[in-house]
């Protein structure tokens, strides 16, 4: 364990030494902690790591070195939408009156924060075409998690206390059979029809009175609009179920599609995804929910307020009895939303549609330029992603999809999801985004294709992947079989502080 | 590109949306160029006043962030990647996670840490769903001296699990912490097994419980204990590992995160070995490569919804990653006696606030031994606290605003002091609270001026612009 390659870092514990560090408190008086029993008292001092800060600083900057970014190249993560994260954004979420304004502050001091949360509401409202939005949850999971606790109070609250079952398509982010259990409700999964669709009349047949709601990813995560959605929403309504739409995918659909309109009951939004805020390395994120009139009393606490005299206030604990509670503390992730309303106003109605527009021509002249190395499953119109597939290519080489993406980082890219969703064999799921250029997208469409001629020239170079990478492939079964998941061994922190 | 698909306009790509479906206009304003919203972003950021003395924790705390964090914070590689599905070329990532997992387990004095969770409330309800799984029981006990945040959320998250809670003592020298009694009742149903016991150090008001005590009896009772924890009081205060906790869950904003209005913040989460695959959450592990060269990568992934959809134990996915890097990167940089320092110069600071607000006469609500925030009695505690916003002081939070159905709480302020606490705001703080109580209209104190202070404890430069411009709220919808 102890080689660190060339370009690898050793741990920050290991960059510890005894004594460094410092300059950055006060040291507080001798007495400050006599006051506090000893029984509550840490026995040891926690054995952390002393660094000065300039070895702090080039720690991390070296460690972000070894990172590909968006930033840095073409991230084609379908179903992540890695799109470009405007630097505007991070400017104003940095605005002192935004970041340093306490949740609990009063609501006559925090009048610019809710009313930036109330035209954000209202903004994703008017996209969303849904009656109504909360912005409490932190991701797109806890959204989904806010979205069908709703749909549950709503039953209960009718009396139906027999829906207990959740109808998901086969093709579906894993989180929404996860959301499902943990919502108590029973998962039936619906397998796709040979356009990749869900097929209908499957979810005809498993629709009945136990179930509580359908979860539909639209467009889904093949990339393909649910060209049969009318007749779907109908079914399940008649079945006295609601519809939870999965927003992952609404990039592609801005100004084209409402989902409100369409008649999904309650839906969550992206905004990580589709409005631009940044991955950050696997989140923040936020999800915020609309929902149409049925399920407008469950919203959760505390929604935004606007008052007759034109100002701003959050509810008070319990002046909503109908609503399903709080899934987190306070409001949001405020900060990650300055960002998102940050860019609708900087795109308005007519560059919303114009994201999705540009998104979609995106996926289908990267589609139209790989269709010549790789089979295209289902070939018709996708929106703003595709899933590709190297079957064939395995079948004559033995090279997978998993190498393939493995030779992309040698030719200087992400790779893109592989193998979800999980009924296309060797798949992959390329999302570019409205944010590349022309030239970027041939330029990747090349390397995807001189990958596909290298895997018939010289397979071990593709099986080997990747070569340039600060490390090779990584030996996941030991990581699982004896895991290491901390350091140990650190004692720096055993001397006495330095005064 | 269109020539390419051999299509005459991008309209040809939307041709599978069913045109009764297709979308009315989208009504929202015209697009703005960047100096124009800026002006419109700094309006509105105008328009809160955070430059007042502020005593205000309940769960989120000024701190002081060393300029680096943010620094560092804001390099693209870091905050522009997602997450590391592709270990080759996210090794900064998976290596910092794996500090991160580290270090927070050095301060928890526990084996696993996920990283990471969306605060400190989704954390205690994803704790206390774990105390389900591993007991396969399905009720848990949530001490009322836990946030109410927190403890509402818990409600939420449990579908069709039972969460009861355990009295508060309500009189005495240990008033204000969970009835250990009481916890023992509720303890003995035998026809109504107890999963988890969930309990705060310090607690929402600030006091300091029994944990070791609580510990005991959830354990003879065959319960999990899970253990709700502020982190910087770690490097003073016995850590969850040493009074026996099996599961702790906290807040991380107070480890170099802004209040920003509520998030984004950090859920942490740590556990004992034994509850390994009961964790929900990012794991990672170290490894080598190919070539035996030391590596990080996510592991024990059969946990995670990607991979086991409905039996995964959580549906947690996007995370705060770049929060718990915020973290680790404050912690590194403070050191273990830095973070002592701020633990401890808070703590100074909270006594010279007691002894400041007792000299107007104005004592505490409970007696107990506390850390660096406390519940004082106040009469007419919402009242005055508006009245001493005039005087441009938060003065903490009126616990009737939180708990409007206590009324043992309706005449308290729940306050606190940290390292940026300055002796100034204290004795403002204390002087219009005798104004205030004492009938005394305010003099020589304009709100926003003098000494005024950002939340890094520099004096205020920024002031609030005359010139900021006002927008008008605009909002399509109702």
């Amino acid at each position: 364990m102890s080689v660190v390659g060339e370009r690898l870092q050793p741990t920050i514990f290991e960059r510890s030494r005894p004594g460094r560090g410092g300059g950055k408190i006060p040291h507080p008086p001798k007495d400050a902690l006599d006051r506090v029993p000893a029984a509550a008292r840490r026995a040891t001092p926690p054995a952390l790591p002393e660094l000065n800060e300039p070895e702090v600083v080039r720690h991390y900057v070296n460690l972000s070195q070894l990172n590909y970014a968006i930033d840095t190249g073409f991230y084609p993560l379908g179903s992540c939408t890695m799109k470009f994260n405007p630097k505007l954004n991070e400017w104003a979420a940095r605005l002192p009156g935004f970041a340093s304004l306490h949740p609990l502050a009063p609501d006559e001091i925090a009048q610019g924060t809710l009313q930036l949360l109330w035209e954000l509401e209202g903004i994703l409202a008017e996209v969303s075409g849904m009656r109504a939005v909360t912005l409490q949850p932190a991701a797109g999971a806890q959204g989904e998690l806010c979205g069908i606790l709703m749909i549950r109070a709503y039953h209960l609250s009718r009396g139906d206390t027999a829906r207990d079952e959740v109808l998901v398509p086969d093709s579906s982010h894993g989180t929404n059979p996860a959301t499902a259990s943990m919502a108590g409700f029973r998962t039936i999964t619906i397998p796709s029809a040979a356009d990749g669709g869900v097929d209908v009349d499957a979810f005809r047949a498993a629709l009945g009175p136990r179930t509580a709601a359908v979860m539909i990813t639209n467009p889904s995560t093949l990339g393909l609009f649910e060209r049969r959605i009318g007749e779907l929403l109908d079914a399940v309504h008649q079945a006295g179920a609601l519809a939870y739409m999965d927003g992952a995918n609404l990039n592609a659909i801005l100004g084209r599609f409402k989902p409100g309109e369409a008649g999904f009951d309650v839906m969550h939004f992206n905004v990580h995804k589709t409005f631009s805020t940044p991955h950050g390395g696997g989140g923040p994120g936020a999800g915020p929910v609309g929902v149409g009139e049925r399920l407008l009393p469950y919203l959760p606490a505390p929604r935004v307020l606007r008052e007759d005299d034109g100002s701003f206030r959050l509810e008070r604990p319990g002046e909503r009895a109908t609503s399903i509670g709080r899934l987190r503390s306070f409001v949001g992730n405020t900060g990650v939303l300055v960002r998102a309303y940050a860019y609708l106003r900087a795109h308005g109605g007519s560059g919303l549609r114009q994201v999705s527009d540009d998104a979609v021509l995106a996926a289908n002249y990267l589609k139209a330029r790989v269709s010549t190395a790789y089979e295209i499953p289902y070939d018709r119109p996708c929106k703003h992603e595709f899933v590709a597939s190297a079957a064939a290519i395995k079948k004559r080489t033995g090279v997978r999809t998993l190498d393939i993406a493995k030779r992309l980082i040698d030719h200087g890219y992400h790779p893109p999801t592989i193998y979800f969703p999980l009924i296309v064999e060797e798949g992959m799921l390329i999302e570019p985004t409205e944010t590349e250029s022309v030239e970027t997208l041939d330029a990747f469409a090349d390397a995807l294709i001189a990958i596909a001629a290298e895997a018939e020239s010289d397979p071990d170079l593709v099986r080997s992947a990747p070569h340039t990478a600060p490390v090779r492939r990584l030996d996941e079964a030991m990581a699982a079989r004896q895991p290491n998941l901390r350091w140990r061994g650190m004692t720096g922190a055993q001397t006495p502080c330095p005064d | 590109m269109l020539a390419t698909l051999g299509i005459g306009g991008v309209d040809e790509l939307f041709a599978d949306i069913p045109a009764p479906l297709r979308a009315s206009r989208l009504d929202l304003p015209e697009p703005e160029p960047e100096l124009q919203l800026a002006a419109r972003l700094e309006g509105l950021a105008g328009k809160n006043r955070t430059n007042l003395a502020s005593f205000l924790g309940a769960g989120v705390y000024r701190h002081w962030t060393p300029a680096a964090v943010d620094q560092l914070l804001l390099r693209g590689e870091w905050y522009t990647a997602y997450t590391p599905y592709q270990p080759e070329i996210s090794q900064g990532t998976l290596q910092s996670i794996y500090e991160y997992e580290s270090l927070i387990a050095e301060l928890m004095a526990l084996d696993v840490v996920s990283a990471s969770h969306y605060d400190g409330a989704a954390a205690t309800a994803e704790a206390a769903l774990m105390t389900c799984r591993a007991t396969r029981r399905q009720r848990v006990l949530v001490s009322r001296a836990v946030h109410p945040h927190y403890r509402q959320t818990v409600q939420a998250y449990f579908g069709g699990l039972e969460v009861e809670e355990i009295p508060v003592v309500a009189e005495g020298p240990e008033s204000g912490t969970t009835d250990l009694a009481a916890l023992e009742r509720l303890l003995a149903d035998p026809d109504r097994p107890v999963a988890g016991v969930v309990a705060g150090q310090p607690n929402f008001f600030g006091l300091l419980e029994p944990m070791a005590a609580i510990g005991r009896l959830a354990h003879g009772a065959r319960a999990l204990f899970v253990a709700v924890v502020e982190p910087v009081s770690l490097a003073v205060l016995a850590p969850p590992g040493e009074y026996g906790a099996d599961i702790a869950a906290g807040e991380g904003q107070p480890l170099g995160i802004a209040p920003q209005y509520g998030g984004p913040y950090l859920g942490l989460l740590a556990s004992t070995d034994a509850l390994v695959r009961q964790i929900p959450g990012r794991l990672v592990g170290m490894t080598t490569d190919l070539d035996g060269k030391r590596a990080f990568v996510m592991t024990m992934r059969a946990r995670e919804q990607d991979i086991r959809r409905d039996k995964a134990a959580s549906n947690i996915c996007t995370n705060q990653a770049l929060l718990a890097l915020a973290a680790s990167i404050y912690v590194a940089t403070l050191g273990p006696h830095g973070l002592r320092d701020v633990a401890a110069l808070g703590a100074a600071r909270a006594a010279e606030l007691e002894a400041a607000l007792a000299g107007v006469g104005v004592g505490r609500l409970h007696p107990g031994p506390y850390l660096n925030e406390f519940a004082v009695r106040v009469p007419s505690a919402r009242d005055v606290h508006r009245k001493l916003l005039d005087r441009g002081v938060l003065a903490g939070l009126a616990l009737a605003d939180i708990e409007p159905d206590e009324p043992s709480l309706a005449d308290a302020l729940l306050v606190c002091a940290t390292e940026v606490t300055t002796s100034e705001e204290i004795a403002r703080f204390a002087s219009g609270l005798e104004d205030i109580l004492s009938g005394r209209p305010p003099v020589g104190v304009e709100a926003g001026a003098g000494a005024e202070r950002t939340r890094h404890g520099r004096h205020a430069a920024e002031g609030q612009p005359e010139s900021a411009p006002e927008p008008a709220p605009t909002r399509v919808r109702a």
